[in-house]
């Protein structure tokens, strides 16, 4: 007889643990944790934001000044025609581009909405992305039409013994970037 | 077990405290997301000084966030405390 009357009791319990929550409760559970998960997508956030200000520490006190390389030698591209080169590192595409007798211009290659590589229209003068039809101003960079959101960035060229020496990165409305 | 009617307005209270909250903290949230978005775009820009600032606002954020949750977890405590037979939490 006992045991018959503790086998209800030990049910009851097992059901207890598996269903610890009252239906009545069951709203106020959830909205705890959605609160929590929200909370912590909200310390997402901010480690996100630190990692910004972490990286943009650490590129400010381990940056050495921009490598000057040579890229091209005066005169080996024509008038209107443009050359790829890579700067500052192997993975970095730019485009250098002639457009009068002594008169370069160099640009990062890739595109600011997607990273498509962008290339020189000598007809409309100005740098094209086929991608999504963002176009750049051949003078500064600067957007034209499109969706890209910023300016392409510059690369700073000194001629120096007939090459051409790319000194350094530039974005538009700031200075030398080094 | 069924529950006195006295007890019905604080449970009413604490729901209705978490549900203030959780829309608050979604507005911040939203905030937090837009700050982040706008920072890395003006980094990616060059225009780095607006890291800092930026990284003070979204903490600020996410202590009121926290605040927020605090303050709706405890006065739900409250709530469940004042009523008989259920003090421990589920």
């Amino acid at each position: 007889m006992s045991e018959q009357n503790q086998q209800p009791a030990n049910d009851a319990r097992l059901w207890r643990e598996e269903f610890p929550v009252e239906a009545a409760e069951q709203g106020h559970v959830e909205r705890r944790q959605f609160g929590k998960f929200l909370v912590l997508t909200s310390g997402a956030m901010l480690m996100g934001q630190l990692w910004l200000v972490a990286k943009d520490w650490f590129a400010k006190s381990t940056k050495a000044a921009w490598p000057r390389r040579v890229v091209a030698k005066e005169g080996e591209i024509a008038v209107g025609q443009a050359k790829v080169f890579t700067y500052p590192g192997p993975q970095d595409n730019c485009l250098l581009v002639r457009l009068g007798e002594t008169e370069y211009v160099a640009y990062r290659q890739k595109c600011t909405h997607l990273s498509c590589a962008v290339i020189y229209s000598a007809a409309h003068r100005r740098l094209e992305c086929p991608c999504h039809e963002g176009y750049f101003s051949i003078d500064d960079g600067r957007v034209l039409q499109g969706p890209p959101p910023r300016p392409l960035p510059k690369v700073e060229l000194e001629v120096r013994d007939g090459q051409l020496i790319a000194t350094g990165i530039l974005h538009l409305g700031e200075g030398t970037d080094d | 077990m069924t529950e006195k009617p006295l007890n019905r307005p604080s449970r009413k209270r604490a729901t209705r405290a978490m549900d203030g909250a959780l829309m608050l903290l979604i507005v911040l949230l939203v905030v937090q997301v837009w700050l982040l978005m706008a920072s890395v775009e003006a980094w990616l820009a060059g225009h780095s000084d607006v890291a800092a600032p930026a990284a003070i606002m979204s903490a600020l954020l996410f202590a009121g966030c926290l605040g927020l949750l605090l303050l709706a977890l405890r006065a739900e405590r409250g709530a469940r405390l004042s009523r008989p037979g259920k003090s421990r939490l589920p």
